[in-house]
C-alpha cells in the first residue's frame, strides 16, 4: 500500500461535457471532506452518489457544482480509497478542481500511476499490467518524441546549457569543500550564477506563459452599475471572431463568457450580469464582485470616464487590492472625460497593471485592453521567445519552477557569504530539478568535471 | 593447537584488523592471519587518517566500536580541524600520525581482545566448501606437495608452511597484495608493498574460483631524510591549538583501556583525551593536551617542472609500461604536470612520519619515474637543493575483484560466507578500507549465526553510501569516499556519529550497555536543551542588550527565542551563556550539536524530506535470486546490468548506471506478481 494521495484529472484533455478529478489513496476521503460540500449534510457513504459544490476551503468560494462518488479500499480500482468528482468539462474548473486537492494534500499522480497501483496492490491480473505497461512505455517515448518534434531539442538544449554552467560552479565548490589541503585559485561565481537563474527565469517565464496559452484565464469584470461593464464584454466578444460558447452554468450567479484574447483564452465573468432588483444594488456589486475577484487571475476595473471617482469606486478596489488589475476608463467617447492621469491615482490599487481608455460604443481602445490583458496574464512581463512559450508541459514548468527557486537560493547564499557546502546543496537541488528535464542526474559527471578543471589530490 | 574457528581474516591491513575485532567482541572465535605481525594496519602511503568524508568515515567506525579512531588519537603526531567555514557537514579532523607507533598500538588494541588469534602466515590456497568431500591439491612449486580434503560446510585456508586452518566463514582482505607489481622507472618487482611479497598465488586462486579480476592502480612518493631538508625556506604547518579528538572519549567505559570514565561519577563527561602512555615516544597527557609536530610545505619550481617534462619518455605511466588504471584524485606528479600544463607550480607537504625518525614523506609527489629523475626532480627545489631520498617513490598495480561480485552484506555473491573488504573491492584508503572490515566482520560474524546481514542505508551513514556505491557502480578508478558522493550529507555529520549508530552497535554486541548509556544521555540533553532555548523568550531592555554588547552579540530590536539568536551566524553557546546567565551549562558535546541544529535547522528539515520522500522506493526488497532471464518487457542492456550487479532493493536498481523508470516500473510489476504467486525470501535488512 502506499501512504500519499494522488490526484489527475481522469478524462481526456479539452472541451467536453463532463470530466472527473480522481483521488486515489489513504487522505482521499480527507481531501473530499475539504474541497467537497454536500447540498444535504451527512458522512459520505460509498457507492452512493452525492450533490454539491467544490469549494475553495480557503475562501469559501464556489468552484464548480460537482457529483461525488466515493469507492472505499479495497473495493476500487486502486483497492485503496478512491474518490471521483464530476466536474462540468471546460479546462478551467476542472484545473482548478485538481488545484484544490492538490493544496489539500494529495500529490499529482504521475501518468499510468492509478494503474500500477492497481496493479501493485493486486487489482489487475498480469495480461492486464503488461497492456498497462505498453502504455506507459508508449506514452514516455510518444511524448519524448513529441517534445522533441515540438521544440526540435530546444528546451533539453537550453536546460543543458544551463546545466554546464551550474556544474563548473558545484564542480568548484565540491573541490573546495573535498580538497580543502589543495591550492584551488577562489573564483567568483556571481556572475555564473546570475547568467544561470537569468536563463532558468527566462525558460520558466516561457513556460508559465506557455501553460496560460494552454490552459486560460479567469478574468472578471467589476466596476459600479452602469459603468459600461456588459457593453464592454460585448465589445471583447464581437472583436474576437472566434467566439468561444459559454461555458455552461459553471456558476449560476454570473455570466461567463469565454473570449480568446491574442490567442489565450479567457474567461469572462460579468459581475453585472444579472441583477435581483429586491437587492440593495450597492450591496450586491460589491458581493458580487468580491466572489468573482477571488477566483480570477485577472480584474477588468471598469469607470465610466465621464464619472467623477466615487465612495463604491474605493470599495471596489479595496476588494481588488489582492488581484492584479487593469483599470479601463470606459465611455472614453463621451463629453467631459476626465483626464485619464487623475483616475488611477486617485485609487489605491496596490497591483495596478495598466490603465485602458475604451470606449465600448465606437470599439476604440479594444485592441489596447486585449493586449494589456494579454501582457498581465503572461505575468506583466515581457513576452517570452516563442520557443519558450511551446513548453506548455506542466511538468517541465514544475521543474523549472524549483531550479528557478533553488538556484536563487543559491545565488543568495553565495551573495550573502553563506558556507560554501550549504550553497552546494542548493545548487544540486537546481541540477537535478533540470535533470528532470534531460533526464540526467549530478553524479559521475560531477567528478568528470572537478577532474578535468582542478588540479588537486596528493 | 585449535585449528577450526567460527571465523578467519586473511589479512591484517586497515580493514581486516576491523573486522577480526568486531567478529570477535561479537563472540566469534576469530583467527586473523597476516604476513608481518609487526605491520599491522601498516600505512603503507602517507601516515594520515580523516579528512573530509574520510574523517566522517571514522568518527562512524568509532560510533560503532571500532578500532581506527582510538589508534589514531593514541599515535597522531598532529591533528587539525578543516573545513571549518565550509559548513557543518563538512567539517573535519585530519590527523598525521607516526607508523610505526599506529601498528604498535593497533597490535595491543588487537591482542587485548578475548577470542581473537593473531598469527603469521601467508596464505596460499583457499579450499571453499564443497558438499562432495572433494580433493584439492595445491598447485606444484609450493614446496608441501600435500592434499587436503574439501569439507561441506567449512573454509580450509591453506598457509605457506602448508599448516590448516578452517572456519565456517572467511573475511579477505588482500590490499594490493593480489599479484601486486610495483614499478619505479623500467624497474619492476613482484611486491605486496615496498620490500614485502605479494600474494601471487592467492591470486591465481581467486582467478580459480571463478572471479573476474580488475587491474587498478596506485601510487606513493618518495621518502626523504629531514636532516637534508633545509627548513627556513618552508612554510611551517602547525596542528590544532585546541584538543581535538576523533573517539567518542566522553562515553567510553572504564575498562576499554582509557581512564576512569567521568560517567563512574555524576561529573559531566569531560571531551579531554584520557589514553594510557604510549609504549615509547612523546606520550599523550592523562589530563589535556600534548607535543605535536608541525608538517612543511614547499612548491615545485620551474626547473622541476622541466626535468618532469624531460624525461617523460621514460615515465612508465605514459610509457605503457602500467595498465593498471589509477585514481584521477590522486594523480601521480608527472600526470598533474602534464595534464595541468599552465599551472606554474604545485604544492608538496612535507610530513614527518612520526616522532622517533627522520624519515619525511613527500605529499604530493606520487611518482614511478626513474629513481635519478626523482632525485633530479626534488633537488630542483630550494628547500630541498640538498635532499637525500631514503625511499623510492613508486606506482603499485595489484588486483581487485570486478564490481557486481559482492552484495551489499559484502558478501560474494558466488561463494556464501566468503566476506571481501578493502582494496580488494576496488576501493583506495585506510578509511574506506576499514569501514569495509568493519561491516564484513560484522556481517560474517551474523552469517556464523544464522542472523540476517546488516546493511546501513545512505541516509544513515557515510559506510552505507560507501557500500552501495560498491554494489551500485561500476569501478574504474580506486574508489574513494567524498562528501559530495554523500546526497544527505547535512544529515550525516561528524557530529551526530554517535546517535546515529551507536544504539545499533550495542544491539549487534560491539558496545557495551554503559557507553550505549551515555549516548543516549547526549541525545537526552540535547534535545532538553533544544526545547530550552526554543521556549526561552529574550527582550529588548537595555540590561539585555549591554550585556549582549559585552560578548559581541549584536543588539536584539524585538523579542526573540534563545534558539532565534543562536542561530544568528557567528554566535556561540558559551558566548550567549555568558551574556544571559539563566541559560543552563551544558558540555560541549551537546551545545555544539543545539547549536548546527539551530542555524542549519532549515537547510536539515529539507534534507530529511526529501529522505521520506526516497525511502518508499528504496526499502523494497528485491528477492537475491530473482530472475531477471525471463522478465518480459525489460530491454537487454538493463536485463545485463541487473543480472550483473544484482541490487538488493529498488533503490539500488534505480541508482545502476543504464536503468531508466520504465525498467523499474517493470521491475516493480514483476515483483508484486512473485509475490502474489508465492511467498518470497527477500534480503533481510536490518538496520
Amino acid at each position: 500500500m502506499h501512504d500519499d494521495t494522488i490526484a489527475a484529472i481522469a478524462t481526456p484533455p479539452g472541451e467536453g461535457g463532463v470530466g472527473v478529478v480522481r483521488v486515489s489513496g489513504p487522505a482521499a476521503r480527507a481531501i473530499a471532506a475539504r474541497i467537497f460540500r454536500p447540498l444535504r449534510p451527512g458522512p459520505l457513504r460509498p457507492y452512493r452518489l452525492r450533490y454539491g459544490h467544490v469549494v475553495d476551503p480557503e475562501s469559501g468560494t464556489t468552484v464548480d457544482e460537482a457529483l461525488l462518488a466515493l469507492m472505499a479500499a479495497p473495493r476500487s480500482f486502486t483497492r485503496e480509497d478512491v474518490v471521483e468528482l464530476s466536474c462540468h468539462g471546460g479546462p478551467l474548473p476542472l484545473q482548478t478542481t485538481l488545484t484544490l486537492a492538490l493544496a489539500a494534500g494529495a500529490r499529482l499522480a504521475r501518468p499510468g500511476e492509478f494503474t500500477m497501483r492497481a496493479f501493485l496492490n493486486g487489482r489487475l491480473d498480469l495480461s492486464q499490467a503488461e497492456a498497462t505497461l505498453d502504455v506507459i512505455r508508449a506514452q514516455t517515448s510518444a511524448g519524448l518524441a513529441l517534445a522533441q518534434a515540438q521544440l526540435g531539442g530546444w528546451l533539453a538544449r537550453q536546460v543543458r546549457a544551463i546545466r554546464a554552467t551550474l556544474l563548473e560552479c558545484l564542480a568548484y565548490l565540491t573541490v573546495v569543500v573535498d580538497f580543502p589541503e589543495d591550492e584551488v585559485a577562489p573564483q567568483d561565481l556571481g556572475p555564473q550564477l546570475f547568467t544561470s537563474l537569468a536563463g532558468v527565469t527566462e525558460l520558466l517565464r516561457g513556460a508559465e506563459q506557455g501553460v496560460v496559452y494552454r490552459q486560460g484565464a479567469r478574468a472578471a469584470i467589476v466596476g459600479r452599475p452602469n459603468v459600461g461593464k456588459s457593453s464592454l464584454l460585448n465589445a471583447l466578444l464581437r472583436a474576437d471572431r472566434a467566439i468561444v460558447t459559454p461555458v455552461p452554468g459553471t456558476t449560476r450567479d454570473t455570466l461567463e463568457e469565454t473570449a480568446s484574447l491574442d490567442g489565450i483564452p479567457v474567461v469572462l465573468v460579468d459581475t453585472a450580469g444579472i441583477h435581483a432588483s429586491d437587492d440593495p444594488v450597492e450591496r450586491l456589486g460589491i458581493e458580487r464582485s468580491r466572489v468573482a475577484l477571488a477566483t480570477a487571475d485577472l480584474a477588468l476595473f471598469v469607470l465610466d470616464a465621464g464619472q467623477p471617482v466615487g465612495a463604491d469606486d474605493h470599495a471596489i478596489a479595496r476588494l481588488a487590492a489582492d488581484t492584479p488589475t487593469i483599470l479601463v476608463l470606459n465611455k472614453a467617447d463621451t463629453a467631459g472625460v476626465e483626464p485619464l492621469s487623475t483616475a488611477a491615482p486617485a485609487l489605491d490599487l496596490p497591483r495596478l497593471l495598466a490603465t485602458v481608455r475604451t470606449s465600448a460604443l465606437t470599439g476604440a481602445g479594444l485592441s489596447e485592453l486585449t493586449t494589456a490583458v494579454a501582457r498581465a496574464l503572461l505575468g506583466g512581463a515581457p513576452m517570452a521567445s516563442a520557443e519558450a512559450r511551446l513548453v506548455t508541459n506542466p511538468r517541465h514548468r514544475d521543474s523549472l519552477r524549483r531550479a528557478d527557486e533553488y538556484l536563487r537560493a543559491a545565488r543568495d547564499g553565495w551573495n550573502a557569504g553563506h558556507p560554501a557546502d550549504l550553497i552546494a546543496g542548493d545548487l544540486t537541488a537546481a541540477l537535478n530539478a533540470l535533470g528532470e528535464i534531460t533526464g540526467e542526474t549530478v553524479g559521475d559527471d560531477l567528478l568528470d568535471v572537478i577532474f578535468s578543471r582542478f588540479c588537486i589530490g596528493k | 593447537m585449535e585449528h577450526s574457528y567460527d571465523l578467519i581474516v586473511v589479512g591484517a591491513g586497515h580493514a581486516g584488523c576491523e573486522a577480526a575485532a568486531a567478529a570477535a567482541r561479537m563472540g566469534c572465535r576469530t583467527l586473523l592471519l597476516t604476513i608481518d605481525l609487526d605491520k599491522l594496519a601498516h600505512m603503507s602511503c602517507n601516515p594520515s587518517i580523516g579528512g573530509p568524508a574520510k574523517g566522517h568515515l571514522v568518527r562512524e567506525i568509532d560510533a560503532l566500536g571500532g578500532l581506527i579512531a582510538r589508534v589514531t588519537d593514541r599515535t597522531a603526531i598532529q591533528i587539525r580541524t578543516l573545513n571549518e567555514s565550509k559548513g557543518p557537514a563538512v567539517q573535519s579532523l585530519r590527523a598525521q600520525c607516526d607508523k610505526r607507533l599506529y601498528a604498535q598500538v593497533m597490535k595491543e588494541e588487537l591482542e587485548r581482545i578475548p577470542g581473537l588469534d593473531l598469527r603469521q602466515a601467508m596464505v596460499e590456497r583457499i579450499v571453499p566448501p564443497h558438499p562432495q568431500r572433494a580433493v584439492a591439491t595445491v598447485p606444484p612449486g609450493n614446496g608441501t606437495g600435500a592434499a587436503w580434503m574439501a569439507r561441506a560446510d567449512r573454509f580450509t585456508v591453506v598457509t605457506h608452511t602448508g599448516w590448516t586452518y578452517s572456519a565456517r566463514a572467511l573475511v579477505l582482505t588482500t590490499g594490493t597484495f593480489l599479484r601486486g607489481r610495483a614499478v619505479t622507472g623500467q624497474a619492476t618487482w613482484g611486491a605486496g608493498r615496498a620490500g614485502e611479497a605479494p600474494s601471487v598465488a592467492l591470486g591465481e586462486d581467486l582467478a580459480a574460483l571463478g572471479f573476474p579480476l580488475v587491474r587498478l592502480k596506485t601510487g606513493t612518493p618518495p621518502r626523504v631524510h629531514a636532516r637534508s631538508v633545509d627548513f627556513g625556506l618552508t612554510e611551517v604547518q602547525h596542528g590544532s591549538a585546541v584538543p581535538v579528538f576523533f573517539g567518542h572519549y566522553y562515553a567510553q567505559a572504564p575498562d576499554e583501556g582509557l581512564a576512569p570514565s567521568p560517567l563512574a561519577s555524576d561529573a559531566p563527561p569531560a571531551p579531554a583525551y584520557h589514553g594510557p602512555p604510549a609504549p615509547v615516544y612523546p606520550h599523550p597527557t592523562l589530563d589535556g593536551w600534548r607535543p605535536q609536530l608541525p608538517c612543511y610545505l614547499v612548491h615545485t619550481t620551474p626547473a622541476f617542472h622541466a626535468i618532469v617534462r624531460e624525461n617523460l619518455d621514460r615515465a612508465p605511466l605514459f610509457s605503457g609500461v602500467i595498465e593498471g588504471v589509477g585514481p584521477r584524485y590522486c594523480p601521480s606528479i608527472e600526470d598533474k604536470i602534464v595534464r595541468f600544463a599552465d599551472k606554474e607550480r604545485h604544492g608538496l607537504f612535507l610530513e614527518p612520519e612520526g616522532w622517533s625518525t627522520h624519515e619525511v614523506y613527500v605529499q604530493g609527489c606520487n611518482t614511478s619515474l626513474p629513481e635519478d629523475v626523482q632525485w633530479a626532480m626534488l633537488r630542483a627545489i630550494p628547500a630541498l637543493r640538498n635532499v637525500e631520498l631514503m625511499r623510492v617513490g613508486y606506482a603499485i598495480e595489484y588486483d581487485a575483484v570486478a564490481t557486481g561480485e559482492v552484495g551489499a552484506d559484502l558478501q560474494a555473491r558466488r561463494m556464501p560466507g566468503l566476506f571481501l573488504a578493502g582494496q580488494i573491492n576496488g576501493t583506495t584508503g585506510y578509511e574506506e578500507a576499514a569501514a569495509q572490515g568493519l561491516m564484513a566482520g560484522i556481517n560474517a560474524a551474523r552469517f556464523v549465526r544464522g542472523l540476517p546481514a546488516v546493511i546501513l542505508r545512505r541516509d544513515q551513514a557515510y559506510i552505507g553510501v560507501l557500500v552501495d556505491d560498491l554494489v551500485t557502480k561500476e569501478i574504474r578508478e580506486p574508489y574513494r569516499m567524498f562528501t559530495s558522493r554523500a546526497e544527505h550529507r547535512l544529515l550525516l555529520r561528524g557530529d551526530n556519529a554517535d546517535l546515529r549508530l551507536t544504539p545499533l552497535a550495542h544491539e549487534l554486541g560491539l558496545v557495551d550497555a554503559a557507553r550505549a548509556t551515555a549516548v543516549e544521555r547526549r541525545r537526552e540533553a540535547t534535545e532538553a536543551l533544544r526545547a530550552t532555548l526554543a521556549g526561552h523568550r529574550i527582550y529588548p531592555s537595555a540590561t539585555v542588550n549591554t550585556a549582549l554588547a559585552a560578548v559581541g552579540i549584536e543588539a536584539l530590536s524585538q523579542p526573540m527565542s534563545a534558539a532565534e539568536l543562536l542561530a544568528r551566524p557567528g554566535v556561540r553557546y558559551d558566548q550567549l551563556r555568558s551574556a544571559l546567565a539563566e541559560l543552563p551549562a551544558a558540555p560541549g558535546h551537546v551545545a555544539d550539536l543545539v547549536e548546527v541544529e539551530c542555524k542549519y535547522g532549515g537547510y536539515i528539515a529539507r534534507q530529511q524530506r526529501e529522505v521520506a520522500r526516497m525511502q518508499r522506493m528504496e526499502g523494497r526488497p528485491i528477492p537475491a535470486d530473482f530472475d531477471y532471464d525471463t522478465l518480459p518487457g525489460l530491454r537487454n542492456e538493463a536485463r545485463q546490468v541487473l543480472q550483473r550487479f544484482r541490487p538488493a532493493t529498488i533503490g539500488q536498481a534505480g541508482r545502476l548506471a543504464g536503468i531508466n523508470p520504465a525498467d523499474i516500473a517493470i521491475l516493480l510489476f514483476a515483483l508484486e506478481r512473485t509475490r502474489a504467486s508465492g511467498p518470497l525470501q527477500p534480503r533481510q535488512e536490518t538496520a
